[in-house]
């Protein structure tokens, strides 16, 4: 995996003995998303889209990923549907749908 | 789990050669922050051997909240003036204890640089100490809800800058952060924006390489400070570079390199104006702002290469 | 045990020798009086590579501090060393220090604060930080210095305890005070001190998220967890010296030492050099019939409070005396020790702050001789004396 996903598993600490040593405490460890921030999502176009990856590259979030074979995918988790990647897309293959908020 | 790795030549580098692992990952800051995309591509480009150095601010705040870690490389947040004085004791540590290849890397915002760890900042440069300070310059102290750092623009509103009757902004020019390191004789410094993405992975790879100190200032637009739409932060930074107001440059070897001179400048009004935080302005303040910005330019061209 | 050298040095020699012997990675200086020689005698000792460790030459004790919280960040050991408005300056990073868990040792010079400006020794700037979460100690003379650096690395890195540790000498009277000691060999010292682990660290096979943020649901657990790693220090404390005590013949009292306090009606408790001129009052007197006693506090965090109940438990006039005053109340040691009586339910009928030494004021035999005098005459109502 070339990114963290939300550990589902995670209990939150209860007793003293649960919690870590000093401030350190395992990166990359995420227990909830970002999902509920967005009001509008980016969807790509397949269609339209070159995979030329500049949605990619300038995604402050970093949530569009080259998983798959047909071309890039958003995570929906943690995208905050801030419009960069819809602007920045010179083939105009992402739109922003309203998430109905 | 090895990243593909970086080889280079100074003067380009494409998309292609990023890898697609992501150390940034989850964070809390604000839809379309330029400053969470300056970090994101920094630690892309550096990869897994990084010690991310973050002071108290924007980033440390959005990216270490118990139990969310945001940050898939070894991170730790240092005191708001302790960004490079940090640095320099986990890259000495690291090489006490024979640790090689790693990455000693610091991501401070402009207040964080400018002024409260302005002191510590000079001090590892003066010391060549082996380690990359990046600051992200948002222009103002934005985690605690936009007050005027040392690098606000003249001009701009920010929360104890208000724009009134009898002031307009901040009163002063942005504090030239990348002279003043670069007369520390540091051993790289260039200016960058998240407006120009691959000039900033350029010189963030080239700084990676540097055997002493390196400082990369990346202008980084922030929507909620400066009043823009989120899905404008790439553009409002190129905009900054094209109509002269920022500029990409490098300091090496002792010398001043000018990266991108614009044929000729964009709309400064256009600049400006598309910001809350200048909307202000009046004709004969975005004059005096073009006439700064103008005196500027025939320095740069006359004394740095091209 | 290989037969230990003899040496005649001042108590910043010492500690700076102590420093060599525990072999830190990492070592940020930055010069205050009187401090100074400590940090001159390590730059001296990786010169001419006696002492293999990385040397900072920061640009301030902000930073001093700061770059050893981020060498121990990356398990490296590590020493810094400051006083008076060094250690103020140094103010944020040490509840850093500690709250992170990072076992820096450090040596303070005690000296009094600006305004008006002095340099001699007073203990005002680090009683004025004893909430700061770092395990506080105060040495007599430079062997215990010595040997305090090489216990405060055992203490400090203990994985039940792992926290700062900070060495008071007082400034001039033990910091610039040259006495003949015995120096612990190498080969010793490794064998009582092994190098340090932690997994309270940054490394880049697992890699970690450190000092992070704890909102209000866990933020407090963590500062209890503070809390019980700085009790937990007194049973390592024990330990430690227990341990030292078989392997180089010194021997320490713990938390406390006490002197002539089984029987005494009149007590002095106090700290540092101050107990060096208490020591022969006490034996005078004492030839001379007098019960009379001393309570020399070593550790004021971990707080002793019932070595002190004990050791106070019989006396009937105790005075505490201290190089330090909260302004508008009293002493800061005083308030500690009063509040350990009141805990162990001890009441003396008479206790009395005396307050002296301010800005290197001179306290001298005869001054300790006069303040065994008050403790013996009726109760005048005054608590808080200076001397």
């Amino acid at each position: 995996m070339n990114y963290p996903v939300r550990q589902k598993s995670f209990k939150p600490p209860k007793v003293l003995a649960d919690y870590p040593v000093g401030t350190a405490f395992p990166a990359g460890h995420l227990v909830e998303t970002n999902a509920s921030w967005r009001s509008h999502r980016p969807v790509i176009d397949a269609a339209k889209c070159t995979n030329c990856r500049i949605c990619w590259l300038l995604c402050p979030d970093g949530v569009i990923h080259n998983s798959t074979p047909q071309g890039l995918e958003i995570d929906y988790d943690y995208c905050k549907g801030c419009g960069i990647c819809a602007k920045e897309c010179r083939q105009k293959a992402i739109r922003m749908e309203n998430e109905g908020v | 789990m090895m990243e593909k790795q970086l080889h280079l030549s100074d003067k380009k580098i494409s998309i292609r050669d990023l890898g697609d692992r992501e150390y940034f990952y989850g964070h809390k800051a604000c839809p379309g922050c330029g400053g969470s995309l300056a970090l994101r591509l920094a630690l892309k480009v550096l990869g897994e051997r990084s010690y991310a150095v973050v002071p108290a601010g924007c980033m440390s705040a959005v990216g270490f909240i118990f139990p969310q870690m945001a940050f898939s490389c070894n991170a730790i947040i240092s005191t708001f003036p302790g960004t490079a004085s940090m640095l320099s004791g986990v890259a000495a540590g690291a090489r006490a204890l024979g640790i090689k290849d790693f990455h000693a890397v610091g991501f401070a915002g402009d207040g964080g640089t400018a002024d409260i760890g302005l002191q510590a900042l000079s001090g590892a440069i003066d010391r060549h100490d082996k380690i990359m300070y990046i600051c992200y310059d948002n222009e103002a102290y934005m985690n605690t809800g936009v007050q005027k750092s040392s690098l606000t623009p003249i001009g701009a509103r920010t929360t104890t800058s208000p724009a009134g009757k009898r002031l307009k902004g901040a009163v002063t020019h942005k504090k030239p952060m990348f002279e003043i390191v670069a007369a520390h004789g540091i051993d790289y410094a260039a200016t960058a924006s998240v407006g120009y993405p691959l000039d900033y992975l350029r010189k963030l790879e080239y700084a990676s390489r540097v055997d002493g100190t390196s400082y990369i200032h990346v202008f980084a637009p922030c929507p909620v400070g400066w009043g823009h739409d989120t899905s404008d932060t790439i553009s409002v930074a190129k905009n900054a570079v094209d109509c002269g107001l920022w500029f990409l440059a490098e300091f090496s070897d002792g010398k001043f390199t000018l990266n991108h001179k614009p044929g000729k400048f964009t709309s400064a009004e256009n600049y400006l104006l598309g910001q809350s935080r200048f909307r202000h302005l009046g004709e004969e303040d975005v004059k005096d702002i073009l006439a700064e910005r103008d005196s500027r330019w025939s320095r740069i061209l006359s004394e740095w290469s091209l | 045990m290989i037969p230990a050298q003899k040496a005649f040095l001042s108590g910043n020699e010492a500690v700076a020798a102590g420093v060599r012997l525990a072999r830190p990675h990492v070592i940020a200086a930055y010069p205050i009086t009187p401090q100074t020689t400590v940090i001159e005698r390590l730059a001296e000792m990786v010169e001419d590579d006696s002492l293999k460790a990385e040397y900072l030459h920061v640009e301030s004790e902000h930073s001093a501090l700061s770059a050893c919280i981020g060498a121990s960040a990356v398990g490296a050991r590590t020493f810094t060393a400051t006083s008076s408005q060094g250690l103020l300056y140094m103010a944020e990073c040490l509840h850093y220090a500690s709250g992170g868990r990072f076992p820096v040792v450090m040596m303070n010079a005690n000296r009094s604060l600006a305004l008006p400006w002095n340099i001699y020794g007073d203990q005002r700037d680090s009683l004025s930080l004893l909430d700061c979460g770092w395990i506080q100690v105060y040495a007599e003379d430079a062997q215990e210095s010595l040997d305090l650096i090489i216990h405060g690395y055992a203490i400090a890195e203990d994985p039940h305890v792992l926290t700062p540790f900070m060495i008071n000498l007082d400034g001039f009277l033990i910091t610039h005070t040259y006495e003949l000691l015995n120096l612990p060999t190498q080969e010793d010292v490794d064998v009582f001190l092994p190098p340090f682990r932690t997994v309270n660290k940054m490394d880049l096979d697992h890699p970690m998220s450190l000092a992070f943020t704890a909102g209000p649901a866990y933020n407090q657990s963590f500062k209890q967890l503070q809390h019980q790693a700085m009790m937990s220090a007194s049973k390592v404390i024990f330990e430690t010296e227990e341990r030292f005590g078989q392997l180089f013949g010194r021997h320490y009292p713990g938390l406390i030492e006490t002197i002539h306090c089984d029987d005494a009606e009149f007590i002095l408790v106090t700290l540092g050099s101050v107990a060096g001129t208490v020591r022969p009052v006490v034996e005078k007197l004492r030839s001379l019939g007098e019960r009379v006693g001393l309570v020399r506090i070593r550790y004021m965090r971990p707080f002793p409070d019932t070595e002190i109940s004990t050791a106070l438990a019989g006396a009937k006039s105790v005075g505490v005396l201290e190089k330090d005053i909260s302004f508008g109340y009293e002493g800061t040691v005083f308030t500690n020790v009063n509040s350990a009586l009141m805990r162990a339910k001890v009441l003396p009928p008479r206790l009395l702050n005396f307050v002296g030494g301010l800005g290197g004021k001179d306290i001298s035999a005869t001054d300790i001789e006069r303040l065994f005098l008050r403790l013996k005459s009726p109760d005048d109502g005054e608590t808080v004396a200076f001397i």
